[in-house]
């Protein structure tokens, strides 16, 4: 694993902050271990498949090893209810090997383009974070190539070999080691399909309400913030479960786990500037809101269409011009509402164009310590990243997060102060202390890690 | 490095007293710079209220044009200060009487030398370190009168021609490292260095500069031009007539 003469431009899913890095592509945890053993000066990090979107995979002027190379067959121990993959595994991969065999993950991000070592590094959450809490939970073991070079495996409790390394590697940005293989909890299905109750909400007062007592296994809210006034946070609520096949009209009963996982491209071109401004975001708000059922009960949707909407349209990143965009997603605590429904109307009196807001229920968190959910209400705005005084408006929005005790969340971060997310982890000191163990020469390092000063 | 609404972190001032680059180092802590550095000869030991009263911290080293053998030490020492550059603004200069230059050949060549040379191995000191680091951006102050040189100006209009054209060249052999440069062209800016210079059309204050500097730095582009409408206006007389060009521009 030589390190390349030639560097490559790399940035986050929001295609804002590129830097050049020297990047391999590893194949096996002896290849990892080879390429940190000759990360220079600026250290190293392992990425996915780029989907967070700041600048948390990315090393200026590092050694950046792209994971997607750690494939491999994938192991599933239905008797054990668990199933073991390379950590290069994208998401997609594992669900579709998994449905095959009736069974699913116990958590997926809302793309499932992502690999199963970043989605552990980011500790991300789904729709169904109230039942499930977030996918480091579910993560039963994990194979972590440390900056020295030895292969550690790793568990979650006291048998875990070290389990306080583990909880420092859940939500820990890649910034403890590189994660090689992991072994997650899994759970059968029936079918591929889910059974999705949808509602549509005329406020956010009520939107909040609905979605305080769903209890079914997953909920999610698609939020119009651009409505002003009274209808400001009207939306769309959807909850569902996994369909039993008795749920399936008969034509799906036939072929009830078969799983469709292709989008539709955009054009491989990224316009000069970006396509979503006011206007478009208006229409497309209301024509969503419009379409969408006041109420319905019992419809089967594949799953891709409930938990991965975007995934059918791939690249769609790019829409938003060369500028780029910004994804704020924040957590605030059960009963600080108010600040949920502030940042909300201060957007909405901006007439920021955010045709994605998405509020999810959130429970009980994992002990990672940097892991970001948190029980409350999370909200996640994309917004073009050339809005004029779109960076003043977020620091004070980080402020009220702050008096109301939420926090951001680091994948979705790239422009956040290091004393504001100080602030929000208060953990951040005890995952530090683990970190310069398994890391002491402080070869692991991101972008991220030096804007907000993580190490 | 640039985050992702377009603030940067850490900037280095060339010319620490530099007007202009004052405007734009002020310009870049009001959008969220923390870390400055003003290097000038003998460092600046108070710095302008404008960057200190802002909450960003203000540093200084010595930096002297005229010693290029101390360049490459002058951005370690900046380095060791604040990390990562984020935006180096490299802005000294000196502008003296044509006619003085004229009676004094020895005189000339010294304002040459920090216009033109000085730039040169700082240039190639910022560009080796932000290399090295993978991100980041060296501003270069140029002007319109390395455009197309004038009679009336050619000692300083010269030396600025060799230094756009040094950036250019600097800007290329950076393309794919995550660096760039960012060349400005500022017409005539009423400041204490040009108070002996007859104002010009379509003059532009140092806070005009650094507007363009920003909104420069936020997209990608390569070339500012402060007011913008000097570009069109020196496409034109680039193409004018020598006979006409030498009456216009005494």
């Amino acid at each position: 694993m030589n390190r390349p003469e030639q560097r490559t431009l790399l940035s986050g899913w929001g295609l804002t902050s590129p830097t050049a890095a020297h990047v391999v592509r590893p194949r096996t945890p002896e290849q990892v271990a080879e390429a940190l053993a000759g990360a220079g000066g600026r250290g190293a990090l392992p990425r996915g498949l780029g989907r967070s979107y700041g600048d948390a995979a990315q090393d200026a002027g590092g050694l950046v090893l792209d994971c997607t190379g750690l494939t491999g067959p994938v192991h599933l121990d239905t008797a054990r209810g668990e199933v073991t993959a390379p950590a290069g595994t994208s998401m997609d991969r594992l669900i579709a090997h998994l449905l095959r065999r009736g069974h699913f993950v116990p958590v997926t991000p809302g793309t499932r383009h992502v690999t199963l070592g970043g989605a552990i590094a980011a500790d991300v959450h789904g729709k169904n974070h109230p039942a499930a809490s977030s996918l480091g939970a579910h993560v039963r073991a994990l194979t972590l190539v440390t900056a020295d070079g030895r292969t550690r495996r790793l568990g979650p409790g006291p048998d875990g070999g070290d389990p306080e390394l583990f909880w420092a590697t859940v939500g820990g940005m890649g910034l403890t080691g590189v994660v090689t293989e992991a072994t997650l909890a899994v759970f059968p299905v029936e079918s591929s399909y889910m059974r999705v109750d949808t509602d549509r909400t005329g406020s956010l007062e009520e939107t909040l309400e609905l979605m305080a007592h769903a209890d079914d296994r997953y909920s999610v809210a698609w939020l119009d913030l651009f409505a002003r006034g009274g209808a400001l946070g009207r939306g769309v609520v959807t909850r569902a479960r996994h369909a039993r096949l008795g749920d399936l009209p008969p034509p799906l009963r036939r072929r009830p786990l078969r799983y469709r996982s292709a989008g539709v491209p955009v054009p491989p071109l990224t316009p000069p500037v970006g396509t979503v401004n006011r206007w478009s975001v208006g229409a497309f708000n209301a024509l969503h809101l419009n379409r969408a059922p006041r109420r319905r009960r019992g419809q089967a949707q594949p799953l891709t269409a409930y938990f991965h909407p975007l995934d059918a349209l791939r690249g769609w990143n790019r829409m938003y011009g060369r500028p780029g965009a910004v994804q704020y997603q924040f957590v605030v605590p059960f009963g600080e509402e108010g600040t949920l429904a502030g940042v909300a109307e201060s957007l909405s009196r901006a007439r920021a164009p955010s045709f994605l807001a998405v509020l999810k229920r959130m429970g009980e968190p994992t002990p990672g310590p940097l892991s970001f959910p948190r029980p409350g209400w999370s909200l996640a705005v994309d917004l073009p990243a050339d809005l004029p005084g779109l960076g003043a408006a977020l620091h004070g929005f980080d402020e009220r997060l702050v008096a109301a005790g939420g926090r951001l969340y680091l994948a979705k971060d790239g422009r956040a102060r290091a004393e504001t997310v100080h602030a929000m982890y208060p953990e951040l000191p005890a995952w530090r202390r683990v970190r310069e163990r398994a890391d002491p020469d402080g070869v692991l390092v991101s972008d991220m890690a030096r804007r907000l000063r993580l190490l | 490095m640039r985050d992702s609404v377009g603030s940067v972190r850490s900037v280095l001032l060339l010319g620490g007293r530099s007007e202009i680059g004052t405007a734009i180092v002020e310009r870049l802590v009001r959008e969220g710079a923390r870390e400055v550095v003003l290097a000038a000869r003998g460092g600046v030991s108070s710095p302008p209220g404008a960057l200190t009263g802002l909450g960003a911290s203000v540093h200084s080293v010595d930096f002297d044009a005229g010693l290029p053998d101390t360049h490459t030490g002058t951005v370690a020492e900046a380095v060791a200060l604040v990390g990562d550059l984020d935006v180096v603004v490299d802005a000294f200069g000196v502008l003296g009487e044509q006619s003085e230059y004229e009676a004094d050949p020895a005189a000339a060549a010294r304002s040459a030398g920090v216009n033109y040379t000085g730039h040169v191995s700082v240039g190639l000191a910022v560009a080796a370190r932000l290399r090295e680091q993978g991100h980041g951006t060296l501003v270069v102050l140029s002007s319109v009168a390395g455009v197309r040189v004038r009679r009336s100006n050619f000692v300083y209009g010269s030396a600025k021609a060799g230094l756009d054209g040094f950036a250019q060249g600097l800007a290329d052999s950076l393309y794919g490292s995550g660096a760039r440069v960012l060349v400005v062209r500022p017409g005539y800016v009423p400041t204490r260095m040009s108070a002996h210079v007859e104002p010009a059309p379509f003059p532009a204050t140092p806070g005009q500069v650094a507007d363009a500097v920003s909104a420069g730095l936020r997209s990608d582009a390569t070339t500012v031009w402060a007011p913008g409408v000097l570009q069109p206006l020196f496409a034109g007389m680039r193409l004018m007539p020598r006979a006409l060009w030498r009456r216009l521009s005494r």
